[in-house]
């Protein structure tokens, strides 16, 4: 329950035909600068400075003119404009200078504030905490800029619920509904996530009736989870590890995580993403640590970052790109950029010191792949150790999300396996997870995908190497079953799903007895 | 680029080529840290945005020039209280211009300090 706010902006404004965008992105500037004169003549003298410099940056040319040449090279005038701030940004962002990197505040608010002009609309605040946010569709990067810390949810007219943001909107417990086509201006909603229902402008009545019932649900405990999660789930006799998928050293904080045997998945992207900062060698460290420290001496599995795809990172990932999911991401975006990747993997070789740490790579399609990222690794050790630095190189392994991969399985030298199963299906039933009117063939337990994962699985057993399975399949306990028979030993999974799937092994453990 | 000129650095010494092309150096030291502050790095291009010449500035011997017109990159210069910092202009105005900005930081960006 909450007011109701719409954000439209960060999706890409629709490109009229034989529209000027140079002349659009000159009039957008020429909107920006007089609402700052405006706002300059108002203000006081320490927000003047701050709409000086932004006044400054829309007349330097040298910084500017990039935007035109970029739309000369056939880019829209929105991304254009975006592509030479964020790169302002990332450059601001390295810097030393603790002055310098707050500068980047007042460019992204430019940089708003131009594309702000660009769609032609009002400039809007950014929505207050507790609100119900209504977009069309909602980026990972606006997820994680807006204030959940008051509750709130996200309708969405578009989006999936296999995108990138609904994974950050279910670890964070945001509700969240999709594809619900056009919403209707309101002020105030109710929205139901559990029941998929967003009822606009609710009268008096229903409030009251609401409150009853969203009291009456927090008391009644969720029949599924069972008091002993802290007991060993086994299946067959065999240990089975439940592990989490977490963001950072804060999805830890979870009441759940205690019951978990480790970390499955630690998502290093969002270390860069919706900060506009690149994480130095030691701040990357030193999350890693935390992680580590957390875990004590269960084993901790870090993935090198996986940018690209729906997930972008300023100054690196690849925009524009016709089919980002099939294109520059994951380990392919690491190896064409080794300035960047270094910088993790030295921090990933320092923090392997700690022997419960394992690296694995994302989107891996052939061995030369895998291979060179080793290498890649067994040099970094060596510079660090070169420096007197301790390091060391840890197990490696891989992520099995691209079907080749799959399908040649027994090609790779790679130490683990870890099944992602969302891009997998995704790229097996040739179907945009992201794309809600084509969900009904988004299916993980379609035949097509359960064999890939059993090839994976018996090549694990055969070779003695682990076999992991994440994704939103791992969560889902109505599979936990036949995850097991396939053979897989390890399930990652959030926070929040990890209750119920302890709950439905514990539960087969029994009747496997009885 | 105006890189490719031999940079003369104090005094000031223009060896004008033909027409109304100019050139001209100096270097002026620097009494507060500026750089890294949004106050003067806006004056510092708006005044050089007077002038036609192109102007670049660095600390002295630092291995880049800085176009003296752009405020996103004279914000992130970093230039420590007692440097010294260089400039050099060419066009047609380069002598008046390099005289602006010295005496600019001269005299501390005037209401910039303390």
């Amino acid at each position: 329950m909450g007011p109701l706010v719409r954000l439209s902006f960060e999706s890409d404004r629709p490109r009229k035909a034989g529209l000027d965008e140079a002349g659009a992105l000159r009039a957008a500037l020429a909107a920006a600068g007089r609402d700052l004169l405006n706002l300059s003549a108002r203000a006081g003298s320490g927000a003047a400075e701050c709409l000086q410099f932004q006044l400054a940056l829309l007349d330097d040319e040298t910084h500017v003119e990039p935007a035109f040449a970029r739309i000369a090279d056939g880019l829209s005038a929105d991304a254009a404009w975006r592509r030479i701030m964020d790169d302002l940004i990332h450059i601001y962002g390295a810097d030393p200078s603790e002055y310098v990197r707050a500068r980047r505040l007042d460019v992204a608010d430019l940089r708003d504030r131009v594309l702000t002009a660009l769609h032609g609309e009002r400039r809007a605040e950014g929505p207050p905490a507790g609100a119900i946010v209504v977009a069309e569709d909602l980026p990972p990067s606006r997820f994680l800029e807006l204030d959940w810390s008051d509750g709130g949810g996200i309708v969405l007219s578009r989006g999936s619920t296999m995108s990138h943001t609904a994974i950050l909107a279910r670890s964070s417990g945001v509700p969240m509904i999709v594809q619900v086509g056009d919403i209707p201006n309101a002020s105030q909603a109710i929205l139901d996530a559990d029941a998929g229902s967003l009822e606009l402008d609710p009268s008096e009545e229903t409030l009251r009736a609401f409150v009853r019932t969203s009291a009456a649900r927090a008391m009644r405990a969720p029949p599924a989870v069972r008091a002993d999660l802290g007991a060993p789930a086994t299946y067959r006799g065999e240990r089975v590890q439940l592990l989490l998928n977490i963001e950072g050293p804060e999805s830890l904080s979870h009441p759940a995580s205690r019951f978990a045997d480790g970390v499955g998945l630690m998502r290093t992207e969002f270390l860069f993403l919706g900060r506009n900062e690149t994480p130095n060698e030691e701040a990357q460290l030193e999350v890693y640590r935390a992680v580590l420290r957390w875990a004590g001496d269960r084993p901790v599995t870090i993935r090198t970052v996986d940018a690209g795809g729906d997930k972008t990172i300023g100054g690196l990932s690849d925009e524009g790109e016709a089919n980002p999911f099939l294109g520059m991401r994951g380990l392919r975006l690491s190896l064409r950029r080794p300035d960047f990747f270094a910088v993790q993997l030295r921090a990933l070789a320092r923090a392997a010191v700690n022997d419960r740490l394992k690296v694995m790579f994302p989107m891996v399609t052939v061995p030369s792949e895998f291979e060179a990222a080793k290498a890649m690794f067994y040099r970094i050790v060596e510079t660090l150790r070169a420096e007197g630095r301790e390091a060391r190189v840890p197990e490696l392994g891989m992520m099995v999300e691209v079907p080749a991969a799959a399908l040649t399985i027994a090609d790779f030298d790679a130490a683990f396996f870890s099944i992602g199963a969302n891009d997998l299906t995704q790229f097996v039933m040739a179907c945009d997870r992201a794309n809600g009117t084509v969900s009904h063939l988004y299916d993980p337990m379609n035949p097509a995908v359960v064999e890939l994962v059993r090839r994976v699985a018996d090549h694990g057993r055969a070779r003695g190497a682990p076999v992991s399975l994440c994704g939103d399949l791992a969560g889902d306990p109505a599979h936990t079953q036949s995850l097991l028979k396939y053979g897989l030993r390890e399930l990652s999974m959030s926070p929040n799903s990890l209750p119920a799937v302890k709950s439905a092994i514990l539960a087969i453990g029994e009747a496997v007895l009885v | 680029m105006e890189r490719k000129h031999p940079l003369t650095v104090k005094p000031v010494s223009p060896a004008p080529p033909q027409g109304r092309e100019d050139a001209a150096g100096a270097s002026v030291k620097l009494v507060h840290a500026f750089g890294m502050h949004a106050r003067p790095a806006v004056k510092l291009t708006r005044l050089a945005r007077q002038f036609r010449s192109r102007i670049a500035l660095r600390v002295e011997g630092a291995a880049e020039w800085i176009d003296a017109k752009s405020a996103a990159k004279v914000m992130a210069m970093r230039a420590p209280c007692d440097s010294t910092i260089e400039f050099v202009a060419t066009g047609s105005d380069a002598r008046a211009a390099v005289g602006a900005l010295t005496a600019l930081i001269a005299n501390d960006f005037l209401d910039v300090g303390g």
